[in-house]
């Protein structure tokens, strides 16, 4: 059995790719390890509750924006129409640290006005920051590479303001501790504030049925329960794939979504050249929170919330098993009048040391250890937003190990290494990465990885 | 097929790459780009619907000769007479 394409992965970046690549790059096949598609962006039960994985939102929301808005790209791309995703808008986030909070919504210039309203001193100064983000071409594959951190705080220079718009950057599509590429910075810039958040409201599940409807209208096939153990390369490149069960599987071109060096596991001339550093480090638990009533009975109507309770941010891989002192709250329920099928929720995110949960080996103790540190980062929120833990009917809590064991990120690295291939190119010919390693980030970033990557082979760069 | 039937193959493959684009008042002989909303992704599936839908190939290189529905019309007609 020869296939034109074989894509490792049934995440957002392999769906978007197989859908690219079914339609246009001939006979298409998708192996996914896992039982469902999704990958770090999946779905599941417990507790007889329907729970998303790594949904707060979706950002890049600007439904009218000019055509070339990811959104309406993106949509276009995949012959989807954006009304089948079922978008709800944000209401309002929020970003609190010590001393000052400030508010963003879908409209820049509410964000804006925050900033002037807190940080009067600095009202210009974010101007010229907006506009730098505006006139910045993040769509070049070959850009050079800058610090995000130092172009911020030459520009923003009250140390608060510039770590405060860090802050919500850096959580929601930062692969390196403590800084980004400068051309990563404005992408989440512009996704995050240009534009904005909205959440599906049928969860992953509805994204991933939509994936998955229309890559099966193309034409393309996917094998569930189906890892790959080994991609064989020869002198002319890639030629077959190997799966856990030893089955050969020939193929023209192998795009992997599993990650730059867990692909390279798999097949290990795909090592690149230059680059520098090795998997990435940040890795993340999320409690999730069933609620015995809707958030903004309890007083709290922000739809996210970025927090840090010390005037620095630090992004790092913590020496605790959680970092206590930032995070991210999302209440789904707060997008739209109620934005979310089933109960009200609540998500709890902190940073986590992937190196002690995968080290819990006894179940029971692994068990104990997520009700304490999930209890601690409750109460860590305690200033931030209302008390809610006398109202949670439900919780189930994930954990690094979890995504390790799901996705097989190394390091359970949710964003992948610090160092991207932006054109997905590996020195192997006819394999390439697409997903966090390539560089898009997020659920519409991984849609629009796979987009990209398949378009370049797609346009004849073999 | 006929110039008109080539013309009429290409606004079919516009309209489903671009749904909510009004085509009626496509002028011939100005660039797509400065009428419609069609950015280098879009123009690449134009490409790959001719080869999916009529098995044409168009190398990167000509690639400029797709700027208007005249210039297009004429680069495919020897490609698609046979169709």
């Amino acid at each position: 059995m020869r296939y034109d394409n074989i894509i490792i992965g049934a995440g957002l970046s392999g769906l978007a790719a197989g859908i690219r690549l079914a339609r246009y790059g001939g006979k298409t096949l998708i192996l996914e390890r896992h039982d469902r598609a999704g990958g770090l962006n999946s779905y599941y039960h417990a507790g007889g509750h329907y729970m998303d994985v790594g949904l707060h939102a979706m950002t890049n929301y600007n439904p009218h924006g000019p055509s070339s808005a990811p959104l309406l790209k993106l949509a276009r791309q995949l012959k989807a129409r954006l009304a089948d995703f079922g978008l709800v808008p944000q209401g309002h986030s929020k970003i609190v640290f010590p001393g000052a909070s400030l508010s963003f919504t879908n409209e820049f210039a509410h964000f804006q006005d925050e900033v002037a309203k807190a940080f009067p001193a600095q009202k210009d100064n974010f101007a010229k920051l907006a506009r730098l983000a505006g006139e910045y071409d993040e769509l070049n594959l070959n850009a050079k590479h800058a610090s995000g951190r130092e172009t911020v705080s030459s520009i923003i220079t009250d140390p608060l303001l510039a770590e405060m718009i860090m802050c919500p950057l850096l959580f929601y599509g930062g692969s390196r501790e403590g800084d980004m590429d400068l051309g990563q910075l404005v992408v989440m810039f512009k996704s995050l504030f240009f534009e904005g958040f909205a959440r599906p409201l049928g969860g992953m599940k509805t994204v991933l049925g939509l994936l998955l409807d229309i890559y099966a209208k193309e034409g393309g096939e996917i094998r569930l329960e189906t890892g790959v153990k080994q991609i064989v390369a020869g002198d002319g490149g890639v030629s077959s794939v190997v799966t856990d069960m030893g089955e050969i599987i020939e193929c023209a071109r192998v795009f992997s979504s599993a990650g730059l060096w867990e692909t390279v596991a798999l097949c290990p001339q795909a090592r690149p050249e230059g680059v520098q550093s090795g998997p990435g480090r940040l890795s993340f638990m999320e409690a999730v929170y069933v609620l015995d009533r809707p958030a903004r009975e309890l007083g709290e109507d922000s739809s996210i919330i970025f927090f840090n309770n010390t005037p620095a941010f630090i992004y790092k891989k913590p020496d605790e098993p959680l970092d206590l002192r930032s995070g991210v709250i999302c209440f789904p329920g707060n997008f739209g009048d109620n934005g979310v099928e089933g109960p009200p929720m609540a998500r709890l995110t902190s940073i986590a040391d992937y190196a002690y949960w995968i080290g819990i080996e006894d179940p029971r103790e692994y068990l104990r250890s997520k009700i304490e540190w999930s209890a601690k980062a409750l109460k860590a929120i305690g200033a931030v937003t209302p008390d809610f833990s006398r109202n949670v009917v439900f919780r189930d809590v994930f954990t690094p190990k979890t995504i390790k064991r799901y996705t097989g990120h190394i390091n359970g690295a949710v964003y992948g290494a610090p160092d991207k291939l932006k054109r997905g190119e590996t020195p192997v010919a006819g394999l390439y990465i697409i997903g966090t390693d390539q560089g898009f980030l997020g659920i519409v970033g991984a849609m629009l990885s796979g987009i990209t990557v398949a378009n370049l082979r797609l346009a004849g760069k073999d | 097929m006929t110039a008109e039937g080539i013309r009429k193959a290409i606004l079919e493959i516009i309209r489903d790459i671009l749904p909510d684009e009004d085509l009626g008042s496509l002028a011939p002989d100005k660039t797509f780009r400065e009428q419609i909303n069609l950015d280098s992704m879009d123009f690449l599936d134009i490409v790959m619907e001719l080869r999916k839908r009529y098995s044409i190939e168009v190398p990167e290189k000509d690639y400029p000769n797709l700027a208007t529905m005249n210039s297009s019309v004429g680069y495919l007609m020897p490609k698609m007479e046979r169709l």
